[in-house]
């Protein structure tokens, strides 16, 4: 079964169009790369398809339900965003905030209980900060807070994972095994994942399906290996790129 | 960081408002011991039992509810703007609702209409400054800070103009309005019935405020529903104010303060931050008034004076602290 289905789509911001008739479907078990340069749309494209930023046309059916039409709550049981920035304005703990990811599971009048603290500190470990559960937000560094916003992400368990530039922030051991782990995610067969990046190699590497975005509004979906090619890319990025092997047989883009 | 139990703080603040309203009930021009104040309760023929029971019990209990009332309040308005230097005094919301219960009161109102009048100019005072400092894209908090703080400004001058055309019989004295009095206010049963109201009402939505603090897409993507919310708080913030207004005229930083301490103990658990501002709103106000009524004795200050005095330097040390992150 299809887990999200985007037919007809129009994007923007206002009065501002950004993207015109997109259509592409994500199933369980697929991993897609969004690409594109900055500010052609690819994070009001992901509020759009999370329900949290009305499109100006077209439809999205979520688990073969039209999303528009299904409550925020249940929407959030299927599907789950990691925002670009997440700030904290008020004191709280690792713990409090990998915790709200059981919202959605949990009923107006349940509180978290022990199931649900041992489902946060299992995300946390899964994301190299089972030492850091009682430590407050504020004193984490900027990757660190990266990975608790992908702990609480995993808390939530949705089906279909919307990560905006996941990536962030994170030293290279880090962007390794997060993406190592979501790529386990999408093979596990249970979960797809559309994620914005900006490293061609790292899509190239853990993406199967990527979604163009070219500035202008023109876009290309489909498989990763057929949509990666020097003119594509170079055309993406208004600048030359090219592919080249490295002495161990690894494919790698290089901008010229 | 370790935090105190929950359990163990609700008990120290209920023990802090009994103390609160026992020191309340035995001080002031007439000192009274706990035996004499146990004996002119009970003893109904006395001169200390009508001050006790005409004077010190309503004005308290209209004292805590206000504290109570102001402090949710002001924990709600910080969770809306995302700011924890939100107070409905700063933001002009007590302004508004004392100008438009001003107005009513110079139309010939009375009762009830007074309470609705007080709701409309807080939700309208709300609405205004939201709009205003919305209107350019997103909240800054020194943007909203400034809009809340000019709004204020002109409400206050409406207010001196008010007063200074009124007859003298409208009156109950300029600085009720201005600042906030609790030596004439005699309701204190509906303020107590608001607040307990909407703390049932505002504590299943407990763990969505705690979302909504963390930023609307946050909020959005882990299924709360934004909007509805968002007119939930406009509306209790403004009910709770314009309640804490018709008791006790314009009393600020009550909102600011309380919860802004008890975040630091806490964190920011709406499900207990809001119980937990209410009693320690309402203890800190019932032992505000008593000193601004024990102060200069017989003389009786209003206590709007004293929390202004004690808030304003509290506010401004925060936002010297606030702009260093």
């Amino acid at each position: 079964m299809e887990l999200l289905r985007v037919t007809e789509l129009d994007v923007g911001i206002g009065q501002r169009s950004l993207l015109h008739n997109l259509n592409f479907v994500i199933e369980p078990g697929q991993c897609w790369v969004l690409l594109g340069p900055n500010g052609v749309g690819k994070t009001t494209l992901l509020h759009t398809i999370a329900g949290l930023c009305p499109a100006q046309g077209g439809s999205l059916w979520l688990e073969g339900h039209a999303l528009a039409r299904m409550p925020r709550r249940v929407v959030a049981q299927r599907l789950g965003l990691l925002p670009q920035v997440s700030k904290d304005n008020f004191p709280s703990t690792v713990l409090e905030t990998a915790l709200t990811g059981r919202h959605p599971h949990l009923s107006r009048w349940q509180a978290e209980g022990p199931d649900d603290e041992q489902l946060a500190r299992s995300a946390l470990a899964q994301m190299d900060l089972q030492d850091y559960a009682d430590r407050l937000c504020q004193t984490l560094s900027g990757g660190e807070r990266r990975r608790l916003a992908l702990a609480t992400l995993l808390v939530q368990a949705p089906a279909l994972l919307l990560l905006d530039e996941p990536s962030n922030h994170l030293d290279l051991r880090h962007q390794i095994a997060v993406l190592q782990h979501l790529r386990g995610l999408a093979d596990s067969g249970k979960h797809g994942l559309l994620l914005s990046l900006h490293d061609i190699n790292l899509a190239a590497r853990y993406c199967d399906h990527a979604l163009l975005l070219f500035t202008g509004g023109n876009w290309l979906a489909g498989p990763a290996k057929e949509l990666f090619t020097n003119d594509n890319l170079s055309r993406l990025y208004g600048h030359p790129i090219t592919a080249t092997q490295t002495t161990t047989g690894q494919q790698v883009f290089m901008p010229l | 960081m370790s935090r105190p139990s929950f359990y163990w703080l609700i008990i120290l603040l209920l023990l802090l408002t009994v103390a609160s309203f026992f020191i309340g009930l035995t001080t002031g021009s007439v000192s009274l011991s706990l035996g004499e104040t146990w004996n002119a309760l009970r003893d109904s023929s006395s001169t200390q039992h009508d001050i006790l029971m005409q004077l010190r019990l309503p004005r308290l209990l209209a004292a805590f509810a206000v504290g109570g009332l102001l402090a949710v309040a002001g924990a709600l308005l910080q969770v809306l703007l995302r700011n924890p230097l939100a107070d409905p005094y700063i933001l002009g919301v007590s302004g508004g609702a004392a100008v438009a219960t001003l107005l009513a009161m110079l139309a010939g109102m009375t009762g009830w209409w007074l309470n609705g009048s007080a709701l409309l100019g807080a939700l309208g005072s709300m609405l205004l400054v939201f709009g205003l400092a919305h209107s350019a894209g997103s909240w800054t908090p020194a943007r909203l800070l400034l809009t809340g703080v000019v709004v204020a400004a002109l409400w206050g001058a409406l207010i001196s103009f008010l007063l200074a055309i009124a007859a003298e019989h409208h009156l109950r004295g300029m600085l009720f309005w201005l600042m906030g009095d609790l030596s004439q206010s005699s309701a204190w049963d509906l303020p107590l019935v608001i607040l307990l109201l909407s703390l049932i009402l505002l504590l299943p939505f407990g763990r969505d405020l705690n979302l909504l603090a963390r930023g609307e897409i946050t909020a959005g993507s882990l299924g709360v529903q934004v909007h509805r919310l968002r007119l939930l708080i406009y509306f209790a913030a403004s009910l709770l104010t314009a309640t804490a207004v018709t008791t006790a005229g314009s009393v600020g930083f009550v909102g600011l303060i309380v919860p802004h301490m008890l975040r630091l103990v806490l964190g920011s658990d709406h499900r207990r931050l809001l119980p937990a501002s209410a009693l320690l709103g309402g203890s800190l106000l019932m032992l505000a008034d008593t000193l601004a009524r024990s102060l200069i004795a017989p003389q009786q200050l209003p206590v709007g004076v004293l929390t202004a005095l004690i808030g304003a330097p509290i506010f401004l040390y925060l936002l010297q602290r606030e702009s260093r992150h």
